[in-house]
């Protein structure tokens, strides 16, 4: 498995811990499913520490904290919740997300690059969450990222992959660099599926905290991803067109 | 006889307080910030009396518990008992769909379902209707809970509490947490706003997947517009986003309400323990009943009840989650 800014992550999965019924309920998901990862937002909740209660739960889970810059839809924003993050979690990971979009919220990926070399010049390790273009992931690992988050569907949508072919090629075209599909997976297929692709990854946050029983939804998310990951290093068969039999034909009376 | 010592003059004390003298007992209660007002955050609900509703997004308990609720209200004060309304853009029904297999006791309500019940409301093809909820004016509850403690005697002091009493129950939210180590803050914000032309006559909730929204009327209208779930105790203003947020679902409602004054704004921090539920603890002489989060009104009465079982008859229900006594 690549690693994320020289950190091995205990598996690929990684939840976000907006959107849960209680901190409780979002306890036992990241108990369930063993995520490595938690991100957190700080744009609305961070003015003045004020969001220090939460936060300390956040930490209390004893994985490692991405925090994200949700909600921020200029650079300047972006950088700033960015250093906040880094003040108040003693972390140098930013989750960047720029949003362009109001429905979609699609990235402004023109933003994404410039403030993605703002911070990585400032000390940053930046996950950008990003398109599946492929000039906008080059432009972004020049601007020093050294991981790439593209969506699989819009944040909250839970329609899975919309465009495996872009996954595959980013893939291909990014050998040695982790590749999280973050945002749109609805179901434990849908991250399997990423996984099966080769992504280092899945970051997800909607499909579980929304989730009538979101621990089980969690565990059923880590139990996709570790499926597919062991499917993508099995090296799957090729789809054919015509049944190929598993045990010869020749010698058996076919009548 | 004993005396019983209430701290704290928000929904959780005066509901605890009117329990305990409806049970017999001989009560007091001393809050130094004086009679309900907008120095508690109780002030700030939205009074619905809702367990359907809520159990969309809350746990067990509230559902059940909540159901005491519009009986002892009704008792004490005005409920309107009209039912909740649960609406969605053509866009968003996939979180009506959602909602409805989270939770019980509704009636599917098309096109004309939802213009018979409000004929105010523009555009919505299908909703929810639970016409066993209800609703009341948080501070006109308030103050009839004050006024009927006064007339059964119950001495108010506008004071701290004494250090050393005995029997003391603790109903101060926020104010407790030293106490009470994993009690945190939700910060909630709301705005009141006078739509003379509109008319709707019960709680309308709007899905949506990042902004859900209700709207209460409160009579000559006067609506309460909420509430933001923040995790954060900042109680300091309302902030632009928020107010945009409420605004402009109000505004999906009815476009009538861009034409609204607004009256005033409210925010403030729900006392929670990590589930979102209740709990009464007895920690020494003191019995510490908190943690109704977004449940002020709906479980004020089971809580109410919980410490007057414990307080009384040292029975256990099963919101005691420590007992130390």
């Amino acid at each position: 498995m690549r690693k994320f800014y020289g950190t091995d992550l205990p598996n690929p999965l990684m939840l976000g811990t907006a959107q849960y019924p209680s901190p409780a309920i979002l306890e036992e998901a990241f108990r369930a499913s063993g995520a490595g990862v938690a991100t957190v937002s700080l744009r609305r909740e961070g003015a003045g520490g004020a969001g220090q209660t939460f936060w300390q739960m956040i930490r209390d889970l004893g994985v490692y904290i991405l925090p994200n810059t949700a909600g921020c839809h200029t650079v300047k924003e972006a950088v700033t919740t960015a250093q906040m993050a880094r003040e108040v979690f003693g972390t140098d990971w930013i989750k960047l997300e720029l949003i362009g979009h109001t429905d979609s919220l699609q990235p402004d990926v023109f933003q994404l690059v410039e403030a993605a070399r703002i911070l990585s010049e400032d000390g940053f390790q930046v996950f950008p969450y990003t398109t599946e273009d492929l000039i906008v992931g080059e432009r972004l690992l020049e601007a020093g990222c050294e991981v790439l988050m593209p969506w699989g569907a819009p944040i909250g949508s839970g329609r899975g992959l919309n465009n495996e072919y872009g996954l595959r090629a980013m893939r291909a075209e990014f050998p040695d660099t982790p590749l999280v599909v973050d945002a749109g997976i609805g179901l434990p297929s849908h991250a399997a599926h990423a996984m099966e692709l080769g992504y280092d990854a899945v970051l997800l946050n909607t499909a579980v905290a929304r989730a009538g029983d979101p621990a089980l939804m969690a565990k059923a998310m880590a139990q996709a991803v570790e499926a597919g990951r062991l499917a993508y290093e099995a090296d799957p068969i090729e789809a054919r067109d015509m049944a190929e039999a598993s045990t010869p034909v020749i010698g058996k009376a076919f009548l | 006889m004993t005396i019983w010592s209430v701290i704290g003059a928000g929904v959780c004390g005066l509901a605890v307080a009117t329990e305990l003298a409806d049970r017999g007992a001989k009560v007091q209660i001393f809050d130094p910030a004086g009679p309900p007002g907008p120095h508690g955050c109780s002030w700030w609900a939205g009074g619905m009396l809702a367990p359907w509703c809520e159990y969309e997004n809350a746990e067990e308990p509230v559902l059940r518990l909540g159901q005491e609720a519009i009986s002892w209200w009704a008792e004490r004060t005005k409920v309107t008992k009209a039912g909740t309304l649960v609406v969605a853009s053509k866009r968003d029904l996939p979180d009506l769909r959602r909602f409805a297999r989270r939770t019980e006791s509704f009636t599917d309500a098309g096109r004309e379902e939802i213009a018979a019940l409000e004929p105010d409301l523009h555009g919505f093809g299908k909703g929810l209707y639970f016409a066993a909820e209800a609703h009341l004016d948080p501070r006109k509850a308030l103050q009839d809970l004050f006024r009927g403690l006064s007339e059964k005697g119950v001495e108010f002091h506008k004071a701290f509490a004494p250090q050393g009493l005995d029997n003391v129950v603790d109903c101060r939210g926020l104010a407790a947490r030293e106490y009470l180590y994993d009690l945190r803050g939700v910060k909630g914000e709301m705005l009141i706003i006078r739509a003379p032309d509109v008319e709707i006559t019960r709680p309308v909730r709007l899905l949506h997947p990042r902004i859900p929204l209700y709207i209460v009327p409160r009579g000559d209208g006067v609506y309460m517009l909420g509430a933001t779930t923040i995790e954060s105790e900042d109680s300091s203003r309302i902030t632009a986003r928020s107010m945009l947020e409420l605004l402009s679902a109000a505004y999906a409602l009815n476009p009538a309400f861009g034409e609204a004054e607004v009256l005033e704004t409210g925010v403030d921090l729900r006392p929670a323990f990590p589930d979102n539920l209740p709990r009464i603890r007895r920690l020494g002489k003191t019995i510490y009943a908190n943690g109704l989060y977004r449940h002020g009104y709906l479980l004020a009465p089971a809580v109410a009840k919980g410490v007057a079982e414990l307080a009384l008859n040292n029975t256990h229900s099963e919101m005691v989650d420590e007992d130390r006594a």
